[in-house]
């Protein structure tokens, strides 16, 4: 977690609020996805994977269905290499084969841009051709600089560009669940 | 999520950290993935023109960067020029303006002096990426090799890798040794002691000109290819002694544990360094060398061509 003195991080999501926000999208996955054994969950590194699993058993405990996770990476699929004095470090992607006939559903952490989304739309279309492909995020904080929505959010969050959102999930950063805002 | 890369210029493994190493590896792990999908291209360096620039005659180490820039989406010219054609020095400072004038990203050279990558990295914005450079390094080879042992073993940390053959002459030996004592592996040359001189133990290896008392005990044998077009005569001693002496015989495989891996760089002399049984064999995994060499080059074009510069 990002704190300073100067700069603490207001508290957005504690743990509970979590996992209610992912359950409810579970329920509403379930609910608009008639034939639950088609979907593909497909999380993106790191947190988006984690968060991914998470939906998974929630979908488990209410419908009694195991559904399909996998991984998608964006990092080589970005518009902006060569341009950034840092490269995103690219991971394996993992989606059960074929895709066609089935919905994928990115799962991210925190909807920004949608230029991750948009990667992530390029990197599942070099697998193949799903019959849909759907958007979930636990925080949409606005700011779109493409045309894309999210089909599934946990919480939206009207922030300014300067400031930041960080997700903190046990399972990945070693520290409680929590959302938190920090103000530049 | 941070990189452990800051370097525009891929010249040799000694100079490069473990964890730098170990880095490639993983961003390679990530590139060979792209190679199962549907279609096996990703956009990752779209608008990067990437030179092949081989100044010796080279097919498989051309080729393989070629097709894994293709994959990674940047644009490809290839240029050859016959080793008499070009001198050192003053010509290669004249090629470095002329790759400059082509606005070239990434240039992979190949050449047959030591240090030629080194000489041009110093002088061009580009990447300079070293395809190998006289007897000095051959570093996305040794990269592969390490790749592939770490994919079937899962490991290199106290493995014992026994490299036979050429090893004065060769740069795919240095790469290797660089690598794999970084890692934390057990590394024994052997060959003829006129090729295989003992100032190689400063590097930390062993020395061993008997092969038949190391193979019991190696987890990996790495074979490298005799060179008979440019082997000077007093070093050598004729293919047929050679074979006896140190060629992964039929009968010496033998000596091999169920385990041990079997490599070469290619392209290999059937019947000299290995026999097509052992080249063909359970053991061998010298094909995988040539697909993982695929994946770590998209890595490393990747983590040097993608650094903004």
């Amino acid at each position: 977690m990002k704190d300073t003195e100067q700069n603490p991080g207001v508290p957005i999501m504690d743990a509970e609020a979590i996992r209610r926000a992912l359950r409810r999208i579970a329920h509403e996955i379930i609910e608009q996805n008639a034939d639950l054994r088609s979907v593909v969950l497909a999380g993106i590194p790191l947190r988006g994977v984690e968060i991914a699993r998470r939906l998974a058993e929630f979908i488990r405990e209410v419908a009694k269905i195991d559904i399909e996770t996998g991984t998608i990476d964006v990092a080589m699929h970005r518009d902006d290499v060569g341009t950034r004095a840092e490269l995103p470090v690219v991971h394996a992607s993992k989606l059960p084969l074929p895709l066609e006939h089935r919905t994928v559903i990115i799962v991210d952490d925190v909807l920004f841009t949608g230029r991750t989304a948009r990667a992530a739309m390029d990197a599942i279309s070099s697998f193949g051709r799903p019959a849909r492909v759907q958007l979930a995020a636990l925080v949409d904080r606005g700011h779109r600089e493409l045309p894309i929505r999210a089909d599934y959010v946990g919480k939206n969050l009207p922030t300014a560009t300067r400031e930041q959102i960080q997700v903190r999930l046990q399972n990945v950063d070693n520290e409680p669940d929590a959302v938190w805002l920090f103000k530049e | 999520m941070s990189t452990n890369w800051n370097r525009k210029d891929l010249l040799g493994l000694r100079e490069l950290s473990p964890e730098e190493i170990n880095f490639i590896l993983e961003t390679a792990d990530a590139f060979k993935q792209v190679g199962t999908r549907e279609i096996k291209k990703v956009p990752a360096l779209r608008g990067k023109t990437m030179v092949n620039f081989f100044v010796e005659p080279s097919t498989r180490t051309r080729t393989s960067f070629e097709l894994a820039a293709h994959r990674l989406s940047a644009d490809v010219i290839n240029i050859s020029v016959t080793t008499s054609s070009l001198t050192k020095g003053e010509t290669l400072k004249d090629t470095a303006r002329n790759l400059e004038a082509l606005h070239a990203d990434i240039l992979v050279l190949r050449h047959s002096s030591a240090g030629a990558p080194q000489f041009l990295a110093q002088r061009l914005k580009s990447s300079v990426i070293n395809a190998g450079d006289g007897a000095h390094e051959h570093p996305t080879q040794g990269l592969l090799d390490v790749y592939t042992i770490r994919e079937r073993r899962g490991k290199i940390d106290k493995l014992h890798i026994v490299i036979v053959g050429d090893i004065l002459f060769s740069r795919v030996a240095r790469s290797n040794i660089f690598a794999l004592t970084k890692l934390g592996a057990r590394v024994t040359l052997v060959g003829p002691s006129t090729l295989v001189p003992r100032e190689f133990e400063k590097l930390g290896v062993t020395v061993s000109y008997k092969i038949d008392d190391v193979l019991p005990t190696a987890d990996v044998v790495n074979l490298l290819r005799i060179q008979h077009e440019r082997q000077r005569k007093e070093y050598f001693p004729g293919i047929g002694e050679y074979t006896t002496l140190f060629g992964l015989t039929k009968e010496r495989a033998k000596l091999l544990k169920p385990d041990c891996l079997v490599m070469h760089p290619g392209p290999i002399n059937r019947g000299v360094e290995i026999d097509s049984e052992v080249a063909d064999g359970l053991q061998s995994v010298i094909l995988d060398q040539v697909t993982n060499g695929l994946a770590v080059r998209m890595a490393v074009l990747y983590l040097c061509g993608g650094i903004a510069t």
